[in-house]
């Protein structure tokens, strides 16, 4: 077990709600390592991780967090088109009512445009370097609670 | 309006959180489901199984495609292992059924298992249920990848496919029991590989041997199809079989008699499901003194069973 795993035993058949994350690559760079890495470290924190991969469009990635229903979206770019393309999605995410999901993003995005995106409502940017267990802690703390009616 | 009515009428929003909370097993999620399950049943109901890997969900991907130029509206649930150590999951179906983003009339939900055995989770066929009632036919059922003896699906489902894939074994393999046993329809999928015509052979062999031609009348002979997810060789004949199966069971009592082993499977497997939840979770089910002793070999596991009855 290593750390990032919860301590208590057997939490696989526990009913109630898991954390679900959707972790996508948007725009035109190919690589992927960071988003498996992060993929495998959420899984081990317990979290369901839908793992869409490389080259995503926003509207790729907002219908993806629609139809999964998940709590969390974790955009990984390296490609520097960050400033182009978060606002795209963060508006795909809003025309369909997905306002409430905690958006978070990582890879090389220069700290100057961290006050912008957040502007734009991503929680929270982790550049390189960002150890998974603040990554985890993060979700864990932020992600929404819902509260639903029939 | 609330999410039952918005689900109804085709918000998916709404449709999506009423299937959390179904997998949750929130009690909304459940009254969701009996309000949904008079309005199910519809729906041709495809279970797709198979090893890991060996192109399901690429399999789905141009199944999705082939119903959509027929103009069916389409959803598919797919199912990938959890951890049994840390609970999460990581799923990955998705990734090949991502041509379908831009069309309202495609769903794709992922479902982890959940510690359920058996290729699905606890609550998969339930979402079928509400997928079903809200319109979406058919409904594409992917088990997690399975090896020998998980069958569960093709117990819920009106069609199964089975995919097999060549290079895993020589033709005694395809004479054994369990899932060699279920598939009316045998999908061989990387036909373009090495060893395919050979598992085509020996699949029609095994078909063959145990549907003799005198077989009574009205019995399904299951088709073997060799097929190929990379270049589209041999969809359309996948599809023509899905096509007959549907009308075989229809113009049959088939589809009566199907549903109702289905009835009686799911009950069973809710029974069983409710137990392991129970035995795992319940408060007065402490085994850990009773786990000391038996690593101690003090008691044995046999032994234990007898004590852990009352505790149960």
């Amino acid at each position: 077990m290593n750390d990032l795993q919860q301590s208590s035993a057997d939490v696989s058949t526990a009913p109630g709600r898991s954390i679900r994350v959707l972790i996508a690559k948007p725009g035109l760079d190919g690589h992927d390592r960071g988003a498996r890495v992060l993929a495998r470290a959420m899984r081990d924190a317990g979290f369901e991780v839908i793992y869409t991969g490389l080259f995503q469009t926003p509207e790729m990635i907002a219908t993806a967090a629609l139809q999964e229903d998940v709590d969390v979206v974790g955009l990984s770019i390296l490609s520097g088109a960050h400033m182009s393309l978060f606002p795209r999605i963060m508006a795909e995410l809003t025309a369909r009512r997905l306002d409430d999901i905690l958006v978070i993003a990582g890879g090389t995005i220069p700290d100057d445009d961290v006050a912008t995106l957040n502007g734009l409502g991503v929680a929270a940017v982790f550049g390189p370097g960002t150890s998974l267990r603040d990554i985890v802690s993060f979700i864990r703390a932020n992600a929404p609670v819902r509260r639903d009616e029939l | 309006m609330g999410l039952l009515a918005d689900a109804a009428a085709g918000d998916i929003r709404s449709l999506a959180r009423i299937l959390t909370l179904l997998e949750s097993r929130d009690p909304i999620g459940l009254a969701a489901l009996d309000r949904f399950y008079p309005s199910s049943g519809a729906a041709h109901r495809i279970g797709i199984t198979g090893p890991p890997g060996a192109g399901k969900s690429s399999l789905i991907d141009h199944l999705v495609r082939s119903y959509r130029a027929l103009d069916r509206k389409v959803a598919v649930v797919a199912v990938d292992p959890s951890s049994r150590s840390s609970g999460g999951a990581t799923l990955g179906d998705r990734i090949r059924l991502l041509d379908h983003h831009a069309d309202a009339n495609v769903y794709v939900r992922s479902l982890a298992s959940r510690g359920q055995r058996g290729g699905l989770s606890a609550a998969t066929i339930d979402v079928a249920h509400v997928l079903d009632a809200v319109g979406f036919d058919p409904i594409l059922i992917e088990s997690m990848g399975v090896g020998q003896d998980e069958i569960d699906i093709s117990r819920f489902v009106d069609t199964t496919i089975l995919v097999q894939v060549p290079g895993l074994g020589d033709a005694v393999q395809t004479l054994k029991a369990g899932i060699m046993e279920i598939g009316e329809i045998i999908a061989v999928n990387k036909a373009d590989r090495p060893g395919a015509a050979a598992l085509v052979r020996d699949l029609r062999g095994m078909v063959a041997l145990g549907h003799p031609p005198q077989a009574e009348f009205e019995t399904w002979l299951p088709v073997v199809i060799p097929v190929s997810a990379t270049t589209g060789d041999g969809i359309a004949k996948l599809m023509e079989s899905l096509a007959n199966h549907s009308t075989f069971l229809r113009e049959s009592d088939q589809l009566s008699l199907r549903r109702k082993n289905a009835a009686f499977a799911e009950v069973e497997f809710l029974i069983r499901a409710d137990l392991e939840r129970r035995l795992t979770q319940e408060p007065h089910a402490d085994f850990s003194q009773m786990i000391e002793a038996i690593a101690g070999r003090r008691l044995s596991p046999r032994a234990a069973l007898d004590q852990a009855r009352h505790q149960i």
